[in-house]
């Protein structure tokens, strides 16, 4: 029954990952650059939503819609700002200004809201733990939904990337940029349309984190987006099964490193799984295999 | 005979080897940066115009700089995005701090000491960068970057349940996890998470020049040698190399230990400048910081990277003045360099007001502009 | 060609505006005595900024406080001024705010907030002569070889003695667990002197979990195996804001056992946001409470409230009190202060030596210091109950 409850735990941390890897791994796919600053939107998804249900008396599935709404266009805002000036001009230059981004969201929120942590009201308040096996086994309602609407997103995403055509003129961008320019596809409107479901999905991945584990703090994204990125990179950047698989197994080996080797160590743990499965699949695990050309 | 292919299908390798003018030009700026900030920075603090924080800053400009020129190896000269940088400078700087502690009974002089720990620190962290290096040296762009960041972590997360201790005999104790039975009475050195305290302090502003001087000595010849061409030119284009019988592994590897041994020896210094050293400094913000220096001062170039060093190290405390404000304007100033360092359009429009201004009077010059241009 | 010049044009640039704003900012460095002459500089050293930011800004709001209250109360007097710089949590940075201080012309040092930068300031406010009174940094090594240096708050080995003393004392039957911080010197230094003396007494502690630092870290492996080793009081040397995410995380998962915290569990009902409920009967060692309903804290957390809009947690408190002991202090040693740092330390020393005493918020009795620079007053134990502070 353990085992159960340290898995169950595993998937809900898990899947709270892999809505913040998608991210990651959808915008990585289409311009090639580590968005290290996606970590703080999901902070600031967090924030805004606390503000509505605390401050505005909002209902908490409102505030999670409002805050979602705020970080697409916050994500559209910094790629349009920050990171549309540095188009072409290599991957590092994109990274080295994610992260002054990064600084600036943790900055502002520190100004705006204070040093002081806030407690988040769970969007799950009054629904009951559900206990199974006379007790022994317990479920927190939010992690049965963290689950859930983890593949309910990924259904959704896989569906929109390869049904619509919104979604085609993205893959078609991250597959080759010119081409798909050439075809007259708007990169510049895909690319913001990428950001801006990426930020969209990393509101509800706060909203979720800070529901299950409720301080809220201005650097609360940033260790989450350290994991989910390694989780991107272990189910291979820029795909999004790979995110949801490589967030999922992330997941349980840090829950069962703590439970079953040392709460010490599972940090190192995971990361050093992360070093093997790379060793074994240079491009993580459902990464594609880039011949080069000479 | 390789070399000779080598240089043929190198562009960079191929102009660096042709002009070997290009190589002293950045050579002596390099230096020239170096010895004047050195004299600079000292004539101020001896007449008085340079106060107790910038001072105090001196040993940590140089730590920074030193950084800065090991992984511009790394990522400008090998071209392979490292995020763990300050992992060797963690590896480096708490062996420096069990060395010095260990030999403070034999040895009475400070110089002397620091000295071996530079070097046992450089050993450890080239061993570090070694085992490390050889398995992932494979790998491609991102996905070595990840497993470089992983590694950092992972060295801090080991530094925590660290424990190394000396008994009455001078002996050196170590443990992990807080099973430092028998300790109690003796005297500890590094213990886990809180990190090593008492440090005897050896660093000094001269002494990290020199090892500023050092490190710049140990990448601008490696840069110009033979092993240096063809680490360049596996960078520009690997297959190319493979084809030529390049070992990759080999001269990557070699790149990469030489950078994380100097980055060994720079925390080293780090280590012997403050009184306590914690394994929470060498996260993963440290990597990234070493790496903007590196970005911002144009990747590879070397003299470029440690003034950006320099100057981002002083940055934040120049900034005091704007109180909250001080790590947001921070941020700001960081965006903006960057893209004003890097935004073609901003660029044109610099190089523009550059050309207006400036005296013409090589035509040479001109000719190479629009080689470039094209 | 082309490219150098840009590059030299944007560096150049660079340096004319760090320099300008270096110069612009150590303009008053020697200006010691703006506004008056009968002005005495105090320095303030913590995390402004960063994740450990809300100890850094307590502190400074205390002393703010203080030294407004000081300032107000007797216009003729001594006036104080107080500069606070920001550290981030960071040894280096914290020296560099040190030297900071030293050139816009402090005279006493009270700070550092945290530990493992206090202790490296401590060493170079040690060759530079300053006196130091830090609020709250607990670490041993912070006061250890340094005659200057002084704590207002419990050593950390200290509280993990004193808790170990009280729950076996009073919670013979319990089985004790503990959560502690393995990456933060507070937390493993309270949970190392808390392990030995429980064994001393012939206790065992039934199980022993370690996080590190991350404060929404999910808690649920360390909780199952408290749970499973049956184990119904734990000792959670932390600060709030984990204990609040692990007191959340047990009762989702049904896990209800007693928690006994040290002085960092205190602020946790004033967490915006918190039920209160879940800390229920919790007991924790602190010297203050924003609750008591003695008539110095209440005043204390009116004043602060109006001045800030939030509850003070202890931190706040202990820089006050920081504040009106070094005032204290160096009222008697007959300085004026035009007197030197140097003057200051030497004679601010013979006063804390010379058994100096002071009530203040964070101490039931009179505090006094040990020559080692250790604080000697009395502990405090507070219930959780009906989501308030009872005094034991």
């Amino acid at each position: 029954m353990n085992f159960l409850t340290n898995l169950i735990s595993g998937l809900s941390l898990g899947s709270v990952y892999a809505i913040i890897a998608l991210g990651y791994t959808m915008v990585y796919g289409i311009s090639k650059m580590l968005n290290f600053a996606h970590g703080d939107i999901i902070m600031i998804g967090g924030y805004v939503s606390f503000v509505l249900t605390m401050y505005v008396g909002m209902n908490g599935w409102v505030a999670l819609l409002v805050a979602m709404v705020v970080c697409t266009l916050l994500g559209i805002l910094i790629e349009r700002l920050a990171y549309r000036p540095l188009r072409g001009t290599g991957s590092l230059a994109v990274l080295i200004t994610a992260i002054g981004v990064s600084y600036f969201l943790q900055n502002s929120a520190l100004l705006i809201w204070g040093a002081n942590p806030r407690v988040f009201p769970s969007l799950f308040e009054g629904i009951n733990t559900i206990h199974a096996a006379g007790g022994k086994l317990t479920i927190a309602p939010v992690s049965l939904f963290t689950i859930l609407a983890n593949i309910l997103i990924m259904i959704v995403l896989t569906l929109f990337v390869n049904r619509t055509k919104a979604g085609k003129a993205m893959r078609a961008v991250s597959e080759d940029n010119g081409a798909a320019q050439l075809m007259g596809i708007n990169v510049n409107q895909s690319i913001s349309l990428t950001f801006a479901i990426g930020s969209g999905l990393a509101a509800v991945a706060g909203v979720l984190m800070c529901s299950a584990y409720p301080v809220l703090m201005p650097t609360t994204g940033a260790m989450p987006g350290i994991k989910a990125f390694t989780a991107a990179v272990f189910g291979g950047i820029g795909s999004i099964p790979g995110a949801m698989i490589g967030g999922l197994i992330l997941g349980i080996i840090e829950i069962f490193s703590r439970a079953y080797i040392s709460t010490e160590l599972s940090d190192a743990i995971v990361f050093a799984c992360l070093i093997i499965v790379l060793l074994v699949k240079p491009t993580g695990l459902l990464g594609k295999k880039v011949s080069e050309k000479v | 005979m390789a070399d000779r292919l080598l240089k043929s299908i190198s562009s960079r390798g191929l102009k660096n080897a042709v002009k070997g003018s290009e190589y002293r030009k950045e050579a002596l700026i390099s230096y020239g940066v170096l010895v004047v900030g050195y004299i600079l920075l000292q004539l101020g603090a001896a007449v008085g115009f340079i106060g107790h924080n910038l001072q105090g800053q001196f040993v940590p400009i140089c730590v920074y700089v030193s950084l800065a020129i090991s992984l511009n190896l790394v990522v400008g000269i090998s071209g392979e995005l490292s995020l763990g940088h300050a992992g060797f400078m963690a590896v480096g700087a708490f062996t420096g701090v069990v060395v010095t502690r260990v030999l403070e009974q034999s040895i009475e002089f400070g110089p002397a000491r620091l000295m071996i720990a530079l070097l046992v620190a450089a050993f450890a962290a080239a061993i570090a960068g070694f085992i490390i290096g050889i398995p992932i040296l494979g790998l491609r762009g991102d996905y070595l970057a990840i497993v470089t960041l992983a590694f950092g972590e992972i060295v801090r997360n080991f530094m925590n349940v660290l424990f190394f201790g000396l008994d009455e005999k001078g002996h050196l104790l170590f443990a992990f996890n807080h099973t430092i039975d028998g300790i109690e009475n003796n005297q500890r050195i590094i213990t886990g998470a809180i990190g090593a305290t008492g440090v005897t302090k050896l660093a000094t502003f001269t002494g990290a020049a020199i090892l500023t001087a050092f490190t710049l000595f140990v990448v601008l010849n490696l840069k110009n040698s033979k092993q240096g061409r063809a680490i360049m030119a596996i960078r520009d284009n690997r297959i190319a190399g493979e084809s030529i019988g390049l070992d990759v592994k080999k001269y990557k590897l070699m790149a990469f230990v030489v950078s994380a041994s100097l980055a060994g020896m720079a925390g080293c210094m780090f280590g012997q400048n403050y009184s306590t050293l914690a394994p929470v400094k060498f996260n993963f913000n440290t990597s990234v910081l070493i790496l903007v220096f590196v970005v911002l001062g144009g990747i590879g170039n070397i003299w470029g990277g440690m003034i950006a060093a320099a100057l981002l190290t002083v940055l934040p405390e120049a900034l005091r003045q704007f109180a909250d404000y001080r790590m947001l304007t921070y941020a700001i100033v960081l965006i903006l360099v960057m893209i004003g360092t890097y935004n073609p359009a901003f660029r044109a429009r610099i190089t523009a007001f550059v050309e207006k201004i400036k005296p013409k009077k090589k035509d040479k010059g001109k000719e190479k502009t629009g080689k470039e241009a094209a | 060609m082309k490219k150098n010049w840009t590059k030299f044009l944007v560096v150049a640039l660079s340096v004319m505006m760090v320099f300008a704003m270096t110069a612009c900012g150590g303009g008053s460095s020697d200006g010691g005595s703006e506004g008056g002459d009968n002005v005495l500089h105090l320095g303030g050293i913590g995390p402004l900024t960063g994740p450990a930011a809300l100890y850094g800004v307590a502190v400074n709001n205390g002393a703010q406080l203080a030294v407004d209250e000081i300032n107000a109360a007797n216009p003729d007097g001594v006036q104080l001024v107080w500069d606070m710089q920001d550290d981030e949590h960071d040894a280096e940075k914290s020296v560099n705010a040190y030297n900071k201080l030293m050139d816009d012309g402090m005279q006493i040092l009270i700070g550092t907030v945290t530990s493992a930068p206090c202790t490296a300031v401590a060493a170079e406010a040690y060759e530079n002569r300053t006196f130091v009174l830090t609020p709250s940094a607990s670490a041993a090594a912070v006061v250890e070889g340094n005659d200057n240096v002084y704590q207002l708050c419990f050593q950390d080995p200290q509280q993990g003695q004193i808790a170990a003393d009280y729950i076996a004392e009073n919670y013979p039957d319990a089985v004790v667990g503990a959560i502690y911080n393995n990456a933060d010197n507070y937390s493993t230094g309270i949970y190392d002197a808390f392990k030995a003396e429980f064994e001393a007494k012939g206790k065992t502690v039934a199980a022993a979990e370690a996080f590190a630092d991350d404060a929404n870290a999910d808690f649920s492996a360390q909780l199952n195996s408290m749970k499973n080793a049956n184990v119904d009081l734990i000792f959670l040397p932390i600060y709030y804001t984990p204990a609040s995410n692990i007191m959340k995380q047990a009762s989702d998962m049904g896990y209800a056992p007693k928690y006994f915290g040290c002085d960092g569990l205190d602020g946790i009902l004033a967490l915006e946001g918190f039920d209160t409920a879940l800390a229920e009967g919790s007991l924790l060692l602190t010297p203050f409470s924003a609750d008591a309903e003695d008539d110095a804290t209440k005043a204390f957390v009116d004043a602060y409230q109006k001045a800030y809009g939030e509850k003070p947690i202890q931190f706040a408190a202990d820089a006050y009190d920081c504040v009106y002991a070094v005032y204290e202090a160096f009222g008697k040693t007959g300085l004026g202060t035009d007197a030197s740092m140097e003057d200051i330390c030497e004679a601010m020393i013979e006063q804390f030596n010379g058994g100096f005493s002071i009530t203040g918020l964070t101490a039931s009795g009179e505090m006094k210091w040990e020559s080692t620079g250790v604080v000697d007053k009395a502990p405090k134990i507070y219930l959780i109950q009906d989501g308030k502070y009872v005094e034991q």
